[in-house]
Parts: structure tokens; C-alpha cells; sequence
């Protein structure tokens, strides 16, 4: 592999990925006060952002054959369902990892 | 270990799990694509953006063009434009630590931060912020090195462990519904998703369930305030 090419090309992935990070920071910085419907947009996208995200984390679950989507899609509703019961966030991702892991190695 | 280091340590335990887990993957598929060894780790320290880093590989590994690397990298990452957003007034008065702050708001770092961790005084906020962003970041590289390093030794059957992300999210989605008064945001984003993601298919999805998200939010609440 050619080092140069490649130091050269993580330093354009990092700068673009960093310019994306500080460009909101930039746009809405100093004594200005931040515009009332960005501020809204803060306390609204979290919640958004994260039903997306869950999605995002879904989306190659295919739908062809029951053992292609039952592993996600339970463990996802037990991860779901423990968070509900115990409100302990570690609780609920062990548990339902470990449903996942077992069921996509020894059930299907 | 002081209070809010410990605090801040348990509640990035489910991201160390996972970034360690991850990062350790992406360290052998680089070094398994015949990268320096260096490279793996430089990439999560600079980068430090996940799913960029593991599309990078393939296209570093078929020698694509700095123009074809920069687009690819605004379209993954568009997403992290949102995170600032709704950081704006928590980083406001932040101080010195500010730049390294936003530099590492990653999905995770991000989903830690959002909302405000009940526990944590008004006045330890700031020190937590740092610490929590710190700690995810040191788990990337570590995972990274670790797997760049002794990636070929290790046998255990890991498969399904990358679930451990997905039940973080899920996590935070269930925990901010049973704290918010309000769920219109929460089904926006879920009900968009999922039909772009049907309409463009699980490649192109993202970008266009962020601008309606977007849209939608702006026009919900201007309905609200005209009540």
C-alpha cells in the first residue's frame, strides 16, 4: 500500500467529518443569541434523531424469512421491554445482546 | 476514582462494549486489507467517526479519488450537522475544552449527552461532558489497536455482538419516551425512517429522513405556537 495516499486520504475523511462536527457550532456561534426555531429544533431532534438511529441500526434486517428478521426484531422488543420493567440501561443492553448473540449462533 | 469519573465511567459502559468490540473489528479488517499497522489506529484517532471508518476501507483499498472520498463523507455523515444542533446552548459556555468536545460527538457520545443525565449536578455537567467524551474516544482506539495488533489471535465466536449498539440506541429511545411529555418527535423520526427506508432502500435512506425530520419539526412547531 502506497502510505502517502493513504495518510493524505485520512487527512480529507477526518476534515470533512470534522467540518460537518463544528459547522452548527460555526453557523450559530458568538453573542448572537441562537434563532428561536433552532433552539426548538435542539429540544425536539434528540428524540428524532434517536427513533432514526434505531432504524438506521435495523435496516439490513430482511423480511424474506422469519429467521432473517425474528433475532432483531425480538431482541429489540426484549431490550425494549427490560428498559420499561427495570429503567437500568445496562440491564436492558445485556440482556437483549445476549438474546441476540445466542439466537443468531445456535438457534438459527 | 472521584464521583463524577465514576459516574461518567458507568454511564459510558454500554459504549465501551461496543466501541471496544467494534474498533477491535475495524483494526483486523484494515490490517486484514494489507494497511500498516498504523493505520487503523491513526484513522480512529483522527476520524473517529465508526461507520466512515469501515466504508473508508474499501474505498482506500480500491484507490478511490479525494474528490469520491469527500462526497462519500459528507453524505455518511451529514447526521452529525443534527448533534450540533441540539448541543448548541449545553456547549455555549463550555469553555476551553469546546473544540475537542464537538470534534468527538459521535452517534454515541452524542446519545449520552442529549438529554441530561439526572444524577449529574448543574455544576459537575461540565466535567462529566468532558469525561464521558474523553472515555468513548479511548475506547475507539484502544478496541482499534488492540484488533490491529492481535487481531489474528482471536477465536471466539463473536457473531451477533454488534447488536450491542443497536440495544443502545433502543435504550435511549425507550428512556427519553418514559421521561418526555410529548411523543410527536419520537414517532416522527421513527415513522419517517422507516418509510424512506422503504421508498430508497437501506443505502440512501438517511439523507432524506434527516430533511424531512428537519421539515416536519419546523412545521409542528409552528402549528404549536400559533395555538
Amino acid at each position: 500500500m502506497n502510505d502517502r495516499y493513504t495518510v493524505f486520504a485520512i487527512a480529507v475523511i477526518a476534515l470533512v467529518t470534522a467540518a460537518l462536527r463544528f459547522l452548527p457550532f460555526v453557523i450559530f456561534s458568538g453573542a448572537k443569541k441562537t434563532p428561536r426555531i433552532v433552539e426548538k429544533l435542539g429540544r425536539f431532534l434528540p428524540a428524532a434523531v434517536m427513533g432514526m438511529l434505531v432504524v438506521y441500526c435495523l435496516k439490513d434486517v430482511s423480511f424474506a424469512h422469519t429467521a432473517d428478521y425474528l433475532p432483531a426484531l425480538a431482541s429489540a422488543l426484549i431490550v425494549a421491554l427490560l428498559h420499561v420493567w427495570k429503567r437500568n440501561t445496562l440491564i436492558s443492553i445485556l440482556g437483549g445482546t445476549l438474546c441476540y448473540m445466542m439466537a443468531v449462533q445456535f438457534l438459527f | 476514582m472521584n464521583t463524577t469519573a465514576r459516574k461518567a465511567f458507568i454511564s459510558t459502559l454500554p459504549v465501551m462494549t461496543g466501541y471496544l468490540v467494534l474498533g477491535f473489528g475495524f483494526g483486523i479488517l484494515v490490517k486484514a486489507n494489507g494497511f500498516a499497522t498504523f493505520v487503523a489506529p491513526l484513522m480512529s484517532l483522527v476520524i473517529y467517526a465508526g461507520s466512515m471508518q469501515y466504508v473508508a476501507v474499501g474505498l482506500l483499498t480500491g484507490g478511490a479519488s479525494m474528490i469520491t472520498l469527500a462526497l462519500t463523507t459528507l453524505m455518511v455523515n451529514a447526521r452529525h450537522l443534527f448533534y450540533g444542533v441540539s448541543m448548541l446552548d449545553k456547549y455555549k459556555r463550555i469553555g476551553k475544552s469546546k473544540p475537542y468536545l464537538i470534534f468527538a460527538l459521535t452517534d454515541e457520545t452524542y446519545s449520552l449527552l442529549c438529554t441530561e443525565n439526572p444524577d449529574i449536578a448543574p455544576k459537575e455537567r461540565k466535567k462529566y461532558y468532558i469525561l464521558v467524551t474523553l472515555f468513548d474516544h479511548i475506547y475507539w482506539v484502544l478496541g482499534t489497536v488492540l484488533g490491529s495488533v492481535f487481531g489474528a489471535l482471536v477465536t471466539f465466536n463473536s457473531q451477533g455482538i454488534d447488536f450491542v449498539l443497536t440495544a443502545l440506541f433502543i435504550t435511549i429511545f425507550v428512556e427519553q419516551w418514559l421521561t418526555a411529555k410529548k411523543h410527536a418527535s419520537a414517532i416522527l423520526g421513527v415513522a419517517i425512517s422507516v418509510i424512506c427506508l422503504v421508498i430508497f432502500g437501506s443505502q440512501s435512506f438517511l439523507i432524506p429522513s434527516m430533511f424531512l425530520i428537519l421539515i416536519s419539526l419546523c412545521l409542528y412547531k409552528e402549528v404549536g405556537e400559533n395555538e
